[in-house]
């Protein structure tokens, strides 16, 4: 049944442009977990809806218009300064405004093109199951990109992601640090929305991560776990949309769902690992202290 | 200029004549002094004294208005590989995304660019360097786990894997129960001797110290004064300091400042 299904042209590409998308949400999610900005991703999503549907109304990709926007954003939110951290008011106003932006674009674009709203639902839950292979080869040089630039800041971001005072001290340039990522961020939602769409996004950046997280505290394993578990969720996912196809359950809600269930799972097993070693600790002290 | 005079341009510290400002308010004038290698000093004072400013000054975060300030015989700049400084207010983002090793690894290679990959050579040098401040047996444990004594080792690890000349400590002494600061002094003072390496170490209160610095920097009221405890930490030279009368009492082997706010 499983060779069935991956026969298929449609699932291969499906499956492909899951893993792709897949593995850069998992690693940048490591550091937008770290840096707590989550929400700065929920932000992102909706400035690539405003972005896609834009290049809908101009007749350009949307991949372009999304890219477009969120490095925008992300320069106007890297003007803010050193750190997106606890900014929930300017995000929160951006998301909103660029949601509206977005809805204005679609309104416009149905009504003038007489075409229905498809592409907009497309943007919104994703179009996993009409991928072609031009979305992947879209998808996968924005997601190479991102993972290179990811590779090359790793060190110094990681530092003032935990550390920033330290960072600060041994010469990080937080600043442009901090747009630098912003930047990564913006090309990875632009995948993510255009394989996945706006409301998944966000869960396969987010929840992987923070489960990894939760389970060691060694950044390099934190992080291939989150691909780990970002792909698993997105495969296991698209298996079980494709294995019940007569009822049609969009592959949305089986990714977001899986993503839910595996941070779930993440805090009940730290909740048994934790408070055994913090013990530990604590007796440790007692003892040589 | 006598040969002696330019020896003491290279020391780690070198002060002549210097004036700080802040926002149009004067903060120090006519700081003079030298720190020499191997040397623990303490910076003493108020709060908004320019403690921290002073050690801004040797970062080259800031300039001063007038005088001469030499690093190792040169002006300060950004990011002196020389220099070790261990920040106050660390917030350890993330306590259970890392590991002690790691944090401490940070201070090797965290602000290179590149992934980074890792290596024995590597690894020895974080082993050596939590090794040098007793905290090897937590290396593995989450950064979140750990007492306030035992991230300050760290710190310091983090600081000294860089093999620094001089390291300036902001309030590492802050929040740390007694005991604890205690072991952080002795650590230091250890390090001092067998680094050969200047340490300046910024705090509210001398007495945790007092067994171990060599020589204090006290700043009041824009002015300073620097040397032994015993010689600068008196009635007399507080007063003048302070420009108002201050006493100091000694009483079970430690001393308190009266008459002004510490």
């Amino acid at each position: 049944m499983l060779g069935e299904l991956c026969s298929s042209q449609i699932m291969a590409h499906a499956f492909i442009g899951g893993a792709i998308v897949s593995v850069v949400a998992g690693s940048v999610g490591y550091f937008l977990v770290l840096r707590a900005q989550a929400f700065v991703a929920e932000a992102f999503t909706d400035i690539g809806f405003a972005g896609a549907t834009g290049a809908a109304l101009l007749g350009v990709g949307s991949l372009v218009g999304m890219i477009v926007f969120s490095l925008l954003a992300a320069a106007g939110l890297g003007m803010l300064g050193k750190r997106v951290r606890g900014r929930d008011v300017e995000v929160g106003m951006v998301l909103s405004f660029a949601l509206g932006l977005g809805v204005l674009f679609l309104s416009i674009y149905s009504r003038t093109s007489g075409s229905h709203a498809m592409s907009g639902i497309n943007i919104l839950f994703g179009s996993m199951l009409t991928i072609n292979s031009t979305d992947i080869l879209a998808a996968l040089a924005t997601c190479a990109t991102a993972l290179g630039a990811l590779a090359i800041l790793y060190r110094p971001l990681l530092f003032a992601s935990v550390d920033p005072a330290g960072a600060e001290a041994r010469g990080v340039p937080m600043r442009a640090l901090s747009a630098a990522f912003l930047a990564i961020v913006a090309l990875t939602t632009a995948a993510c929305v255009l394989l996945v769409g706006i409301l998944l996004t966000a869960s396969l950046l987010i929840a992987p991560a923070a489960a990894a997280v939760n389970l060691t505290n060694r950044p390099a394993r934190a992080i291939a776990l989150s691909v780990a578990a970002a792909v698993g969720v997105t495969w296991v996912g698209l298996i079980l949309t494709f294995a019940g196809t007569i009822r049609h359950l969009p592959a949305g809600f089986y990714i977001s769902a899986l993503a839910a269930l595996t941070y779930t799972a993440s805090l009940l097993l730290r909740k048994r690992l934790r408070p055994v070693r913090a013990f530990e600790r604590a007796h440790l002290d007692r003892e040589t202290g | 200029m006598s040969p002696e005079s330019v020896n003491r341009r290279q020391l780690p510290v070198f002060l002549r004549n210097v004036r700080i400002g802040f926002g149009g308010r004067l903060i120090q004038d006519e700081m003079t002094f030298t720190i020499e290698d191997g040397e623990f000093i303490a910076v003493l004072g108020p709060n908004g004294a320019g403690k921290t400013t002073l050690l801004k000054l040797l970062l080259g975060l800031i300039r001063p208005e007038a005088g001469e300030v030499l690093v190792f015989g040169r002006r300060p700049s950004r990011g002196n590989p020389k220099i070790g400084y261990a920040p106050q207010f660390r917030t350890l983002d993330a306590n259970f995304a890392v590991r002690a090793r790691d944090l401490v690894g940070f201070g090797l290679d965290g602000h290179r660019w590149g992934p980074g990959f890792p290596s024995r050579k590597r690894r020895r040098l974080v082993d050596a360097a939590l090794e040098e401040v007793r905290a090897s047996e937590y290396a593995e444990a989450a950064v979140g786990e750990l007492s306030g004594g035992e991230k300050q080792r760290l710190s310091l690890a983090q600081v000294l894997i860089a093999n620094p000349g001089l390291v300036l400590l902001d309030e590492p002494l802050a929040n740390l129960d007694i005991a604890s600061a205690l072991e952080i002094v002795s650590l230091v003072g250890g390090l001092c001797a067998s680094r050969k390496v200047a340490v300046m170490l910024v705090t509210h209160d001398i007495n945790p110290l007092l067994q171990h610095v060599d020589r204090v920097v006290y700043m009041a009221n824009a002015r300073s004064a620097i040397g032994a405890p015993e010689t600068v930490i008196t009635r007399e030279t507080l007063s003048s300091l302070y420009n108002h009368p201050v006493e100091v009492v000694e009483a079970m082997g430690k001393k308190f400042v009266l008459g002004v706010e510490t």
